[in-house]
Formats: structure tokens, C-alpha cells, sequence
């Protein structure tokens, strides 16, 4: 199942996966974070999804450390963020039922763990979506949310 | 009298959320409905006062999972209605770009969602912690899946190449190569696949289902043929409005489609399957064999074994397309814009999925209508659920839920195309 991508780069292989869905008001928001992202950090690789499962997972595979980006809802203030160290313990899957499809976030990273792909530094951050119909914006909670997240990844990446 | 109530409100493992409602009076099941919460989706009106040619991108947005059904369909009707054929490479590239997606599309189902019901699970990670290597054949047969959409379609998701007339860029025979070692690979597993689930353990029943697919000339349908049933019906896509009708049910947001003569019927693999088994090719006819599964398989739990069957004969015949692929002159044949009504019935992973678009002469799309798969096996699926749940109303609650989950399951349903959102309400009273 190994990608094999990156078997000639040096030190560890990074990635930022930013998932989501452009047209589904705040779903767009792990998306957003990835074109945000694009302008702060080189070297790393940032990856954008729309959540599938078994996609999320192949991304993964091979992977030293992952930062993953996606909206959840939880109950929480629209635009609140919150950051998950899922190395050792599962997301609260309650949180990220928005997916769409039955298989979503969760349910990837544990099936990772069950299989021992799991990155052994894997981070979620996790951005408390409003309005998820089609075709809808991003609410201004959410969107301001965004540059905020692109920033504390910047430093968690960089240890800074 | 003795009232009994099962709800399930969060119905998992099955792509979407809806709920389902059973309930049963004096041990008998009275009804069982599914509802669907989500608003209607509003793709058909999206499209309307948009260019013919943007219809494939916007339809194949209707669904992550079967993007490539969509925009077959779109195609398809746009042709029709522009007095268009596409053959040759083109068409067959088509085809091979729905193989990846039928490859993509069922093994998820297979691995992800369906077997844990046979092997006692509750999902795919439990499964992987005993059966890693499985899960990892089901993982690796699904990326063969992806490949072929990824170098068709441009990307894994949501394909970019796809175009009213052919494709934007069509591929080099030396591209296609390195996928053909992939789907070589992919063949072996799916083979597998259908060994493995043909040793599942399930229940002994039958429904007398009215099967509803296209019938391809010689080959396993995927994106053309005339609408067939086991009951004689024999249409062309053109037809389909004066034989099926859609209705609004109290307690969905999605249409329920029926046939006007007889009511509910059921498109899928198993309607596929009972319609067309003898062109699936040689070595995916001998495994439907060896697995036991007759000229018709009329149990729904048994889909799993013809998903795996149809996964084989995709690999196998995007393996044909790829050994005898010419490259066209031209990526795709040029149109011009004409008003017309043009109409198409493909075949996605689900079942059959009908589009019809009404065009005006600037080629402005004047009013559009989808009618997904899910939408035609929704009234098929309630049908199941009240014949099966009344010998199972002596079961514990969780037992009877799960048995009634996994009854949903047996036909893939795509809530998301649907419209959404699903929750399950088993009431038995007592």
C-alpha cells in the first residue's frame, strides 16, 4: 500500500491534508485553510480531499507526520477551532458526522491504526462549521477561522 | 394489541444518513418507510439557463462516490438531444473510465460497509484488526479503481476531462500501459474478492422483484442499452416517462419511483445481473458460477457475491478496452447547439440512472430532470424491510436494528444522490 512517492526525499515526509467539499458553505473551509497555507509553508506537501475514507487513508500511508484540516460539527460556537493529537487516541467521531458519506474522517484514521499506517505524529484540526447547504458561502465565523488555522499549523509545523 | 417500535436514528455504514422508520402491530410489520431529512437538492433546477456543455461538471457533483455516472448520463442526453453518436475510441474510453468507477465505487461497499455484516463486526476497523491483509486487498483493488478514473478524468474525484462529445485530452496507448499491469493485479484480487464472499453465511430468502436494467447489445451494460425488466418491459431512454413515474412520500424529501403498470422494482447489481449475466465476460461468468449464484439471484443479501462478480468483470473488460485502444484522431466530435429534448439511462454502480434535458437553441438548458438509482429502489427497499422484519420481530432489539441495517445495506443505497440524511425508528410495540 506504500505511495513509494517520496522514497528518495530526505528527513521526514510532512503533509497537511485540508479536507472538505468547495461547495457546501463551511465544508469548504479544510479547503480554504489549504490555499492559505500554500503561501506560508515550501516543503511541505499540502493535499486537499474532499473525505472519502479510503482516499484519506491511501494519503496517510507513508507518511512521518500528518496535520489534517477539516470542518466538524459539534454543538460548539461556529468558527471555534480545535486541535486533536490523534497519534495515540481516536477523534471524537461524534464530532465529524458531517461527512456526507457514512466513512468519513474517523472512521480513516482508525482503520489506519488498525492496519499500522497510522503516522506517528498525526494532528487534526478541527473547525466548527454553520451552514453546510449546497452551493452555499462560508460563514464569516468560518471563514475568519481559516487564516487562524493556517497560522497555528505554520508554527506547530515548524516547532515554532 | 401489541405495539412494537425500532428506531434507528443514525443509520450507519451506508453512503449518507437517513433514518429508518419499521413499525409492527400484533407481530406483523405494518410498514416500513424511510425518511430522508435533508432538503431536496436543487440540482435540476441549478442546471436550467446553463450551457448544455457545463452539465457534466455540474451533475457529477450530485455524488463523491459515482461522479463518473453522472456525467455519463449528462453526456449521453446531451448527445441525444443534439443529434450526436460518439463511437470508436471515444466510446470505449467512456466505458474503461466506468469500469474504474464500478471498480471504485463497489469495492468500497464490499470491504467497507457490507462485509462486516457477514463476518460479525461492527465496521471495517474492527474487521481490519483481525483481517488486515483482506482489508488491504479491498484498499488496493479500489486504487486500481482510482487510477483509472485519475489518467481518464484528470483527477481521482469529480473528473475534469470529461466533455459533451468525448474528452478534453485523450490518452496515449503508452499511458495506458502502466494501468494495465495495475488492473492485471487488480483482476487476481477480485477474483479473490468473490471466493471470499461467496463463503459468507446468509439468510435463506427470495423476493420476486420486477428487475429493471439496461440491456447492452452483447456486452454488460454500463453506459448504453435499452431499458429492460423481467416482466417485459423493452424501452428505449426516450421512453422512460411514459412507464415510470415519480411521486412525493410524507415521510422523505427524495421522489420515490415506480413503474405506472405494476409498481415497485429494483435496478442495481442483482437487476443487472438477472438481465445480462450472460455477457458478463468468460472468466466473471465462470466465478457468478463457481460462487454459486445461478442465472438469477433473487436474495438481496447475496448483492455482495454479484458486486464482487461485476468488479471482476470490470477489471477484465477495462483490460480489453486498454489491449485493443487506438488512439483517436480528435478527443471529441464537435457539436453544434440546437433545441431539442435529448434523454439517457446509464448504468452507475447502484443502478440505473436517468437523465433527461430540454435544450434551447443558443443550447441553454431549458429544464433538466435526474432521476437517481437510489430514488428508484427506495420503494423496493421498504418492501424488504416490511417482508423480512416480521420473522425477525422476536429478535432482541439490537439484533432486529442490525438485521434491518444491514437489509438497507444489501442495496448500497446512495442517500447522497438521493437527496440525504437518514435516520432509522423500528417500532414494535410491546
Amino acid at each position: 500500500m506504500s505511495t513509494g512517492a517520496d522514497s528518495a526525499r530526505e528527513g521526514p515526509r510532512i503533509i497537511v491534508l485540508c479536507i472538505g467539499n468547495p461547495q457546501r458553505g463551511d465544508d469548504a473551509a479544510g479547503r480554504a485553510v489549504a490555499r492559505a497555507l500554500r503561501a506560508l509553508l515550501v516543503d511541505v506537501e499540502i493535499i486537499e480531499e474532499e473525505g472519502e475514507a479510503t482516499r484519506v487513508l491511501a494519503r496517510l500511508d507513508g507518511a512521518d507526520a500528518a496535520y489534517i484540516v477539516d470542518a466538524c460539527v459539534s454543538g460548539a460556537t461556529p468558527g471555534e477551532i480545535r486541535r486533536f493529537d490523534v497519534s495515540t487516541s481516536p477523534l471524537p467521531r461524534a464530532a465529524f458526522g458531517a461527512s456526507t458519506h457514512g466513512f468519513g474522517l474517523a472512521e480513516a484514521l482508525e482503520l489506519a491504526r488498525a492496519l499500522g499506517v497510522l503516522p506517528s505524529r498525526c494532528v487534526v484540526y478541527a473547525i466548527e462549521g454553520e451552514i453546510f447547504d449546497i452551493g452555499a458561502s462560508m460563514s464569516p465565523a468560518v471563514a475568519a477561522a481559516v487564516d487562524t488555522v493556517a497560522g497555528r499549523l505554520r508554527a506547530d509545523i515548524l516547532g515554532k | 394489541m401489541i405495539v412494537k417500535t425500532i428506531k434507528v436514528d443514525q443509520l450507519a455504514r451506508v453512503e449518507g444518513e437517513g433514518a429508518l422508520k419499521v413499525v409492527a402491530r400484533d407481530g406483523v410489520v405494518q410498514s416500513a418507510e424511510l425518511s430522508i431529512f435533508e432538503p431536496p437538492r436543487f440540482f435540476e433546477a441549478f442546471l436550467r439557463d446553463r450551457m448544455y456543455s457545463e452539465a457534466p461538471d455540474i451533475t457529477a457533483r450530485i455524488c463523491g462516490i459515482c461522479p463518473v455516472a453522472y456525467q455519463m448520463s449528462a453526456i449521453h442526453a446531451m448527445e441525444n438531444a443534439l443529434g450526436v453518436v460518439v463511437d470508436g475510441p471515444l466510446r470505449d474510453l467512456r466505458r474503461l473510465l466506468y469500469c474504474g468507477e464500478w471498480i471504485e465505487s463497489h469495492t468500497l461497499h464490499v470491504y467497507m460497509l457490507h462485509a462486516p455484516d457477514f463476518l460479525g463486526y461492527a465496521g471495517a476497523i474492527e474487521m481490519a484488526r483481525d483481517h488486515a491483509d483482506i482489508v488491504r486487498r479491498g484498499l488496493d483493488l479500489k486504487k486500481a479503481g482510482n487510477a483509472i478514473i485519475a489518467l481518464l478524468g484528470g483527477r481521482e474525484i469529480h473528473p475534469i476531462n470529461v466533455r459533451v462529445g468525448g474528452f478534453y485530452r485523450a490518452p496515449r496507448r503508452r499511458e495506458l500501459q502502466p494501468l494495465a499491469e495495475e488492473l492485471k493485479r487488480a483482476r487476481d484480487g477480485a477474483l479473490a474478492t468473490v471466493r471470499w464472499t461467496a463463503g459468507f453465511d446468509f439468510p435463506d430468502v427470495e423476493r420476486d422483484y420486477e428487475f429493471v436494467a439496461l440491456r447492452g447489445d452483447g456486452e454488460y451494460p454500463l453506459n448504453q442499452g435499452r431499458i429492460v425488466s423481467s416482466r417485459g418491459l423493452d424501452i428505449a431512454a426516450a421512453e422512460y416517462d411514459e412507464h415510470f413515474e415519480e411521486s412525493h412520500v410524507e415521510h422523505s424529501t427524495a421522489l420515490h419511483a415506480h413503474l405506472k403498470a405494476r409498481g415497485a422494482y429494483l435496478t442495481g447489481p442483482l437487476a443487472r445481473y438477472a438481465l445480462n449475466a450472460a455477457s458478463l465476460s468468460p472468466i466473471a461468468r465462470e466465478a457468478a458460477r463457481e460462487a454459486g449464484l445461478g442465472s438469477v439471484c433473487a436474495n438481496p443479501f447475496r448483492s455482495i457475491i454479484v458486486r464482487a462478480v461485476e468488479v471482476l468483470n470490470a477489471c477484465d473488460e477495462a483490460l480489453r478496452i486498454i489491449d485493443q485502444y487506438e488512439e483517436p484522431d480528435r478527443p471529441a466530435v464537435d457539436l453544434e447547439p440546437r433545441a431539442g429534448v435529448g434523454f439517457a439511462a446509464t448504468e452507475a454502480p447502484r443502478g440505473m440512472l436517468y437523465h433527461r434535458y430540454q435544450l434551447h437553441a443558443d443550447g441553454k438548458i431549458a429544464d433538466a430532470r435526474i432521476v437517481p438509482p437510489t430514488s428508484q429502489n427506495q420503494p423496493s427497499i421498504e418492501e424488504d424491510l416490511k417482508i423480512f422484519a416480521t420473522a425477525w420481530l422476536d429478535l432482541p432489539d439490537d439484533a432486529l436494528r442490525h438485521r434491518c441495517e444491514q437489509t438497507i445495506r444489501n442495496h448500497d443505497p446512495c442517500i447522497s444522490c438521493a437527496t440525504h440524511f437518514l435516520r432509522l425508528d423500528v417500532d414494535r410495540g410491546g
